[in-house]
């Protein structure tokens, strides 16, 4: 039997009647006019379902922190239906090997498609290449290839890296950290840094891995994707590359568009993360960035981790912070309510280009008829107060505690079929 | 007032109310029975994750001199090296019932974790933590100022105070730098450019490069201890270099003027930032700066242990 998504308005448009069948949108109807197994979608804004190029699921090897399993259900209430998953595990996601079984895993949770990222150099060591033939020509056809949690900073391999993928439609997504300048950094460089006795991280070491990758895709003629941009300074650099023609795309992480590095001054370790919070300056000029489409995409960056890891010194505690569930509600209350993106910016950047990014073919469809059914249905009414130990997730690491958030994930359909109902797992 | 994590938390009534607490009880241990009966049955703890002998002395001393019971737990290594971690260490320490924790930590922020995370109902007196603050020292190092360059009472108005060398980590100077400014002193940090913080612009005292500009208008200079191994990690050419442009000795000190006096936190590196015949010279106030700490240091826990009223 059909499933209709009654009353629902596709990007906040015209209510409507979304008939879903065999895994495809096959009607979308006037409101009342279609039958079947009935959802009720009033007041409900239907989106394509979020992409996150930026997922931390931490399976292999640590499982006490999060699964497949966890962060697809943690993925899914958040309104994704794809995740790419970060090859920082245990092993590193440096074989075929690995990144298959991390597909299998996510197939078999069968909540969100599981796109694994493979490592660019072996054992992210930043020394040799990683197999990134044999990791796309997998079964998990592997196109996004990152050392995330290390820079590939030797400009030699960032270079081979980059001109190597290219015959694999790949892209390489650097994470933008020059490590000299960045030795036991603790927190963002700056006057409060100063005060507090913590290392700084400055935005130049962000900034200078960004201008060299720039200008070195341009070089090579390949596709360059550059992670979780924390800075101003960053923004100007992609600016520039983009009026230059270069092939860069860049995501920007939720906690980046709304938490400054004031919090730090609490020393409290959630809000540790790398890269870290920055100044109210920088986020503005995020913001601007995300609505004008110099930056590409929202990109959760969900790290989750045990407890231990957070429940001490700051020094001593891990980078990251949790993402999947609070990502669409950091959005509609950092770009949406401002007016910085309407519902179709807001798909765009969640959903349309992080699948064209990961080359996700399955991905970020326009809601018409003919499309994959991956939906997510959200309410914008809707306010929730965030509650660590009502996540999905294996860990409780989120910095929104106690926050009241605006904006629900109702709904969501990955492949036609409901993977959350009523903001339940369904 | 509970804790005593920063000096930048004490307002000037309540630092000088330290300060005058610390000259009492200066004189009444000042006799051949020392002992004070202020803190008897009261359980100071001194939590040292990093080596300190002076410190910890000092605190345990201060404490003893209050009658108070006091337990050394010196943590070789922090949850950092997997030893057990601050929060299991102060959960042990509060099931013991400690009234008091003096932390020392290799951690920026540490005492403020341990004082405000839940995990512990005492008072937590910060004994340095990481680069961050360490203001018992701040603390003595006015009271020692105010004895000579005041008449031992009062606030510190007017003083010029220079404060030379790694002030990008120390947190003997970010101590300083704080509790000076609320005691009306004028500071002048005195550094090469790598050495100093980013922002330092904004911090309320001046800055120099140059130390021979400073010296004939201050009235108080402090050298910090300055590690010959930042060299490697290109803060300054060579230790020669360093000592040549910024370390006190006679020559420098001879442009000092008549009255002025020269502090250092210890422990001294002679012949790096200070020569022999400076640190060994009347003017240098180092031994008697140890005999004050314990003065204030006894002030400090008897005014948090014994209830310091918050200022309204």
């Amino acid at each position: 039997m059909p499933i209709v998504l009654r009353g629902a308005r596709p990007y906040g448009e015209d209510a409507a009647d979304i008939v879903i069948a065999d895994g495809l949108i096959v009607e979308i109807a006037p409101v009342g006019s279609a039958s079947g197994e009935v959802i009720d979608c009033e007041g409900l804004v239907a989106l394509p379902g979020f992409v996150d190029l930026h997922t931390h699921l931490r399976e292999p090897g640590r499982e006490d922190a999060e699964t497949v399993e966890s962060g697809s259900r943690a993925a899914a209430l958040g309104g994704y239906t794809c995740v790419h998953a970060m090859a920082n595990t245990s092993p590193v996601a440096d074989t075929a090997g690995v990144v298959e079984q991390v597909w299998r895993l996510g197939e078999r949770t069968g909540l969100v498609d599981v796109r694994p990222v493979g490592a660019v150099t072996v054992g992210l060591a930043g020394e040799r290449m990683a197999e990134i033939g044999a990791m796309a020509n997998s079964e998990a056809q592997v196109r996004v290839f990152s050392d995330d949690g290390k820079c590939v900073h030797d400009a030699a391999l960032m270079r081979r890296a980059l001109e190597y993928v290219k015959a694999f439609d790949g892209v390489v997504a650097q994470h933008a950290q020059e490590p000299r300048l960045t030795e036991n950094a603790q927190m963002n460089e700056g006057i409060l840094s100063g005060q507090l006795g913590l290392t700084g991280w400055p935005a130049v070491a962000e900034e200078a891995i960004i201008a060299r990758d720039v200008l070195l895709a341009q070089h090579v003629d390949s596709r360059l994707h550059v992670c979780h941009v924390s800075t101003a300074g960053s923004v100007e650099v992609i600016r520039w590359a983009k009026s230059r023609g270069v092939n860069v795309t860049a995501e920007v992480c939720p906690h980046h568009l709304i938490l400054t590095e004031d919090l730090v001054a609490s020393y409290d370790p959630i809000y540790k993360v790398n890269p870290p919070l920055r100044t109210a300056a920088d986020i503005e000029a995020l913001r601007g960035a995300l609505g004008d489409g110099t930056i590409d995409a929202i990109a959760t960056d969900h790290a989750p981790h045990p407890h231990e890891d957070k429940d001490c010194e700051w020094g001593a505690a891990a980078f990251g912070m949790l993402g999947l569930e609070t990502a669409f509600s950091i959005a509609m209350k950092t770009m949406i309510e401002p007016g910085l993106l309407d519902w179709r910016g807001l798909a765009d950047r969640m959903s349309v280009a992080p699948a064209r990014i990961g080359r996700v073919r399955e991905q970020g469809h326009e809601l018409a008829v003919g499309s994959i059914a991956n939906i997510a249905l959200v309410d914008p009414s809707a306010t929730r107060v965030i509650s660590s130990d009502r996540l999905a997730s294996k860990s409780r690491n989120t910095p929104y505690a106690s926050m009241e958030l605006p904006g629900a994930v109702v709904h969501v359909l990955y492949g036609g079929n409901l993977t959350v109902r009523d903001g339940a797992l369904a | 007032m509970k804790h005593l994590l920063s000096a930048g938390d004490l307002d000037r009534d309540q630092a000088i109310t330290i300060l005058d607490t610390a000259a009492e009880l200066a004189a009444l241990t000042d006799r051949s029975v020392k002992k004070l009966p202020t803190l008897r049955g009261r359980t100071v703890v001194n939590l040292f994750f990093e080596d300190s002998t002076r410190t910890r002395i000092s605190f345990e001393v201060a404490a003893k001199r209050l009658s108070a019971d006091v337990i050394n737990f010196a943590a070789k290594g922090s949850s950092v090296s997997k030893g057990e971690s601050l929060k299991d260490t102060a959960l042990t320490l509060e099931a013991m019932g400690a009234d008091a924790v003096v932390i020392r930590h290799n951690l920026s922020g540490a005492p403020h974790r341990l004082a405000t995370a839940g995990w512990i109902g005492g008072s937590v007196v910060n004994a340095g933590d990481g680069t961050h603050e360490h203001p018992t020292q701040a603390l003595l190092d006015a009271f020692t100022m105010r004895k000579h360059l005041r008449d031992g009472t009062g606030d510190l108005e007017g003083v010029r105070v220079g404060i030379v060398g790694d002030v990008l980590h120390s947190r003997v100077a970010r101590s300083n730098v704080l509790l000076l400014r609320t005691l009306g002193a004028q500071v002048t940090l005195v550094a090469p450019p790598t050495l100093l913080p980013l922002g330092v612009e904004t911090w309320p005292c001046d800055v120099s490069y140059d130390i021979d500009s400073v010296l004939p208008r201050l009235d108080a200079i402090m050298m910090l201890r300055v590690q010959g191994e930042r060299m490697h990690d290109a803060y300054f050419p060579s230790a020669l270099e360093y000592s040549r442009l910024y370390g006190l000795d006679s020559a420098r000190m001879s442009t000092l003027p008549d009255h002025a006096v020269i502090l250092h936190p210890g422990p001294m590196n002679r012949g790096m930032e200070i020569s022999a015949d400076v640190a060994d010279s009347p003017r240098a106030l180092m031994v008697e700066q140890v005999a004050n700490g314990v003065s204030v240091r006894m002030a400090v826990l008897y005014l948090l242990l014994g209830g310091m009223k918050e200022n309204d």
